[in-house]
This record gives structure tokens, C-alpha cells and sequence, in this order.
């Protein structure tokens, strides 16, 4: 740990390189198991038999869920104690953890990749207490005990510094919000035998941490960057974080009732999820008028203007990709003929990357160059390969969306909507150009993750440009 | 968005309250909104169904209903206007008052709805009880959460919290009581009345 890092508040912030470093190397791994998946789509052997669809798809989701995890704890590191005000109650049990977090996940990822499943299953005694098998869930129950030590040390490292210290907004909505991603993660514990309640119990998981909890972490990490680059009054922006998340819990919490369309549940919730999931893309809104109207107001120009892009950029991106394109499909009637279609996977790639990829390397962006020893930016060379990233990514992303898009409308046609509906491997065919198009954007946005790893490149103290004055709004 | 603490002069052509309660009962009012439609439009498709649901509710207890949230958002709005004036405590008595008229409310609404329970109306008799109860539902927990609300406020002013300088807070809260209040305005001829 760097002792001597003079643009660290806290030395112990320091912990939170390592988190970030290997969040990012996670998602390299996630990028290239998208890539191979893409290729799987239109050349369906491709691999066959090292690695299986299946299998790349569960390293693909892992990695993304694994990495931002890891991006969050890194990201509650830094802040916590810089809010708090204090050094963080123990460095050396959060590197700890670290170690213990990214050997259980190499190891998880390597068994998905050398061992069969079920093989797997037998070889970590699932048969004790089985919890595989679940989407998004398939860790074998010994990482997800593995997973809730981490939690538990690191809510307890965090919540001890938050304790001694300051208790400001930002801190308490960041903590609420990782205790309750803790909270929700016990839920995959339980797998009951009937189907129906299983799946009420996974959506507890998946769907309010994506759509509840998540949204507090990236509420607070948004509103912890706005106040560095901004300057804008602690006092304003903690108001529009608490509207932000009253409407994200509220929309989010009851809007779960989208998943219970047809699941067995009762036809209430055709009425419920439709009418309170139909809210969810305000919270959105409410944030991208945050991130503007900050940096509108701001009283000092920022050297980093990376940080800066990322911050409006994740909320727009956000807001698109979680609420507009979850609205598309989350009215009952129509999600009737669109669940578990391309559309979904348009959906979730571009919620994924706007909402929560995107706060996460908002938060890198501003902090790397800090816990680096570079000052408050990087030097002009390596913020244009960042902001060159950000563009290529950001666009091939939304490219990805959009092939995805019509994919999925031509298989609800083709699928579900038409007098004698084609079967899924039937449809598939006929949506071979736009999977050729969805894999060239998914090179496209590894161009542009290569760019923004190479942004990482710079050694020494930052040549900073003269910081250019207020501009007047 | 502008802070609170600061608005205290109630200028002409300034908004009482925080500009994020604004926001918040904005939100809030498009739950309610897109609710309303639902109602609407269904009630369109299924206007026979609709009536017969409707003669099994009770329109006095709604009407009833309706004068016990009014006089409760009569008793904030002179709270407030005592508050103005300098007299906290006899604003903190009318915010008491108001808790009372709200709980004639909630003790009516619980009466019905055991009633309809008890009569097997309950959320998937058909599709007009189903909307009857996320509605009037939806609607009594803002009653729930608008009373603790209330009965803060009334705390907060007995502890000479607010004053003619200092009320930016009741203000936000009055006004949360009158969204709650407006709602079931528009929510009790849409749901007992209207044909």
C-alpha cells in the first residue's frame, strides 16, 4: 500500500486498486466470451466441444456479475472513507478478502470451463445443499458460501468505518444499498422443488438487486463523482439522490411484479407489474437531470474530463437501456408475446453496460488516476484514448441493442405472432444477418475496450493542461 | 433543484414546500395516473361488469370516506396558516385534528374492506375487484404513510420545530396530505359513482 500517495485523502483507499485491476480484467474475459457466444450464434459449432454454448454463457453472465461486484467493493473502498472522513477500520482485511474473492472466482470459472456441470455439481457436493442450476446462479453452493464471507467482511469493514466516522447521504445510501445486495443474495440458497416458487424466489435475487438495490450503489457512487468534479453543494445533490432513490425503490420493488406474469401466479399481477414497472424509467430520468444539471452548475472545470463524459454518459445510457427498453417490453400484453425473446437480451446488454458497467468505470475514471499516484487526471494522451473507449463502446453497444432489437421483433413475428408460428431453431435462421451484424458491433465494442485499458498506460505525473476557467451556464 | 431551508418567504410566484416533494408527488400522481387509466379503459371494454361490481360497493361509506380526508386536509391547511402566524402549538392541536379525521378514514376503509373479504369480493373475484383493490390499496397505504407524515409534523411543531421563518418542512408535508387527498378525490367518483 502506498503510504506516500499524496492525492489519496486516506492511504487505506489504496485498497481499492487492486478491486478495480482486476474488475477490469473480468471484464476483458466477459467481452471475450461474448465474442466467442457471438460467433456460437452463426457458426453453431464453433468451439463445440471445448466450450459449449451453455457453458460460454454462464462465463459470460458470471464474469459480468462477478466484475461489478468487484467494481462496487473497490468503489465503496474508495468512497466510504473519503465520506466517513477516516482511514477504513482495516486495510488488511479487505485485501484479504480480495484474495479470497478472486481465487474463489478463478476457481469457479475454471471448473464452468474444465469440468461438465453436472460434474462439477458432484465434485462441490451440491447434493448437501443444492442451490445449481438456477440462471445467473449456477455457482456451486460452496462460492456462493464463499460469496457471503466476502459480504460479510467487507460490509463489516465498511460499516465499522461508516460507524466511527461521518455518516453522510452518499455513504448511507451506498451502505443500504450493499447491505442490501447481501440481503437479496440469501435468497439463492433456497430452491424449492416446484418450479413456480423457485422462480419467485430467483427473481428475489436477480430482480431486486438489478432493479432495487443496485440502483442505491449507483445513485450514491454517481452522487459521490458529482460533488469531486462538480463542486455543486453537498446539500443539493444529497436531495436529488433521495428522490432518486424513493422513486427507485418504490417502481422497483412493487415493478418485481413484471416477472410474475407468467409464472404461475395469480392474474393480479398481470395488472401490478404492468402498471408499476411501467414507472421504473423515472428513476432513470431523475438521473440523468441529476448528472446534467450538476455539471451545469458546476464551480470548478475539472482537469478530468473523462470522469465527466462517464458520468453524464452512464446516466443517458441508463436510462435508454434499463427504462426505455425495459418499458418496450413490461406491458403484460405485450411482454405476453415478447418474454424470453431477443428483445430481452437487447434489454438486458444495454441495462447492463448504461446502468452499471458504465458507473462502475465512471467511478475508475475518476479514481484510478488518484489511487495511480498521477494526480487528479491523467495526462491529455491518455484521456483521448479513454474518451475514444467510451465512444466506441458506448456505440457498439447501442448497435448491439438495436441488431438485437430487430431480431427479436422478427422472432416474435415469426415465433409467436403469425398463423402457423415457425419453431425456435425455425426462426434462428431467418435472423442470420442481424446476428452477422450483432457480432461485428461486439468487435467493434472490444476496439473500444482495448482503448480504454490502453488509456491505463501512462507512467509518472500527469502533464496537465491549465485548468480553463468556470464557463458560466 | 433549489434547497429548502432558504425558501421561508413565501414570495409570489414561489413554490411552497421543496421543489423535491414537487418531484416526488409528480411521480407519485403518474402511479396514480397510469392506475386511472387502467380503470378507464377497462371499465370501457367491460362496462357491464363494471356496473354490476359497483352496486355491491357502498357509496355513504365512501362519501363518508371522502369528508374524513377533506377535514383532514382542512385541519392541515389551517395548521399551516397558524404556523404562518407564529403559533406553533395551535398548529401542532390542528395537525392532531387532522390525524383524527384521517383515522375515521382508515377505520371505514378497514370496516369495507373486511366486508368485502367476508362477502368473497376479494382480488380475483373479476377484473373490477382486481382493480378495486391495487387502487383503493395503493391509495390507503399513501393514507398510512401520509399519517405518520402528519403525526411528525404535529410532533415536530410541539417542539416549537417550525415557525413564520422555518416551514419549509410542514409545507412539504401539508402538501404531500393534499396529493393523498386530491387522489382519493378523483379516485371515489371514478371507483363508487360514475356509471
Amino acid at each position: 500500500m502506498s503510504m506516500a500517495n499524496p492525492h489519496l485523502k486516506f492511504a487505506s483507499q489504496a485498497v481499492a486498486k487492486p478491486y478495480f485491476v482486476f474488475a477490469l480484467m473480468l471484464f476483458l474475459g466477459q467481452v471475450l466470451f461474448g465474442l466467442i457466444m457471438g460467433l456460437q450464434y452463426v457458426i453453431g459449432d464453433f468451439l463445440f466441444p471445448v466450450i459449449p454454448f451453455n457453458v460460454a454463457r454462464m462465463v459470460h453472465t458470471n464474469l459480468l456479475i462477478v466484475w461489478l461486484l468487484f467494481g462496487f467493493m473497490g468503489a465503496a473502498y474508495y468512497l466510504v472513507p473519503e465520506e466517513a472522513d477516516r482511514e477504513l477500520h482495516s486495510p488488511k482485511l479487505a485485501i484479504v478478502l480480495f484474495w479470497v474473492f478472486a481465487a474463489a472466482g478463478v476457481l469457479t470459472i475454471l471448473g464452468y470451463l474444465l469440468v461438465p456441470y453436472a460434474g462439477l455439481a458432484r465434485l462441490t457436493h451440491n447434493e448437501l445443499l443444492p442451490t445449481m442450476g438456477r440462471e445467473f446462479l449456477e455457482q456451486p453452493t460452496i462460492t456462493k458460501m464463499g460469496i457471503v464471507v466476502v459480504c460479510l467482511g467487507f460490509l463489516y469493514n465498511i460499516g465499522m468505518t461508516l460507524l466511527k466516522g461521518r455518516k453522510t447521504t452518499v455513504s448511507m445510501v451506498m451502505m443500504t444499498g450493499l447491505i442490501g445486495l447481501a440481503v437479496f443474495f440469501l435468497f439463492s440458497f433456497y430452491n424449492p422443488g416446484n418450479l413456480a416458487r423457485d422462480k419467485f424466489y430467483w427473481w428475489w435475487v436477480v430482480h431486486l438487486w438489478v432493479e432495487g438495490v443496485w440502483e442505491l450503489i449507483m445513485g450514491s457512487m454517481l452522487a459521490f463523482v458529482l460533488i469531486k468534479i462538480t463542486g455543486v453543494d453537498r446539500e443539493v445533490v444529497e436531495k436529488w439522490l433521495y428522490v432518486i432513490i424513493a422513486m427507485a425503490l418504490i417502481t422497483g420493488i412493487i415493478g418485481t411484479g413484471h416477472h410474475f406474469f407468467w409464472i404461475g401466479a395469480p392474474e393480479v399481477w398481470l395488472w401490478v407489474g404492468s402498471i408499476f414497472s411501467a414507472m421504473e424509467p423515472l428513476p432513470f430520468l431523475a438521473m440523468v437531470m441529476f448528472a446534467f444539471s450538476m455539471v451545469k452548475k458546476r464551480r470548478r472545470q475539472h482537469p478530468n474530463r473523462a470522469a465527466t463524459l462517464w458520468a453524464k454518459g452512464t446516466t443517458v445510457t441508463a436510462f435508454f437501456g434499463a427504462g426505455v427498453w425495459g418499458f418496450l417490453h413490461t406491458l403484460a400484453p405485450v411482454n405476453f408475446y415478447t418474454h424470453g425473446t431477443q428483445l430481452t437480451a437487447a434489454h438486458g446488454h444495454l441495462a447492463f453496460y448504461g446502468a452499471y458497467a458504465m458507473i462502475v468505470m465512471t467511478l475508475i475514471s475518476y479514481a484510478m488516476p488518484r489511487l495511480r499516484g498521477l494526480g487528479e487526471a491523467g495526462d491529455e494522451r491518455s484521456q483521448s484514448l479513454e474518451i475514444w473507449g467510451f465512444w466506441l463502446m458506448t456505440l457498439s453497444m447501442v448497435a448491439i441493442t438495436l441488431f438485437l432489437t430487430a431480431a427479436g421483433a422478427v422472432q416474435v413475428y415469426l415465433q409467436r405472432w403469425q398463423v402457423e408460428p415457425l419453431p425456435f431453431m425455425g426462426t434462428v435462421e431467418h435472423l442470420q444477418v442481424l446476428f452477422w451484424a450483432r457480432l461485428g458491433a461486439g468487435l467493434g465494442f472490444f476496439a473500444g475496450l482495448l482503448c480504454y485499458l490502453l488509456s491505463f498506460r501512462q507512467r509518472g505525473r500527469a502533464a496537465l493542461r491549465a485548468p480553463a476557467p468556470v464557463v458560466p451556464s | 433543484m433549489s434547497t429548502s431551508a432558504e425558501s421561508a418567504a413565501a414570495a409570489p410566484g414561489h413554490l411552497p414546500g421543496d421543489l423535491a416533494m414537487w418531484f416526488f408527488m409528480l411521480a407519485e400522481l403518474s402511479v396514480f395516473a397510469l392506475l386511472i387509466l387502467a380503470f378507464a379503459v377497462t371499465q370501457a371494454i367491460k362496462p357491464q361488469m363494471f356496473s354490476d361490481s359497483r352496486l355491491l360497493l357502498d357509496t355513504s361509506t365512501g362519501l363518508a370516506m371522502t369528508l374524513g380526508l377533506l377535514t383532514a386536509g382542512l385541519f392541515a391547511a389551517l395548521a399551516l396558516e397558524q404556523v404562518r402566524h407564529s403559533r406553533p402549538r395551535r398548529g401542532a392541536a390542528l395537525l392532531l385534528g387532522a390525524l383524527l379525521a384521517a383515522s375515521v378514514y382508515v377505520v371505514l376503509k378497514l370496516s369495507e374492506y373486511r366486508h368485502l373479504l367476508a362477502s368473497g369480493l376479494g382480488l380475483e373475484h373479476n377484473t373490477f375487484f382486481t382493480l378495486y383493490w391495487i387502487l383503493t390499496g395503493f391509495h390507503f397505504l399513501h393514507v398510512l404513510l401520509g399519517m405518520v407524515i402528519l403525526g411528525w409534523l404535529a410532533e415536530r411543531c410541539r417542539r416549537g420545530g417550525f415557525d413564520a421563518d422555518k416551514r419549509s418542512g410542514l409545507e412539504s408535508g401539508v402538501l404531500y396530505w393534499h396529493m393523498v387527498d386530491l387522489v382519493w378525490v378523483v379516485l371515489f367518483p371514478l371507483v363508487y359513482v360514475l356509471d
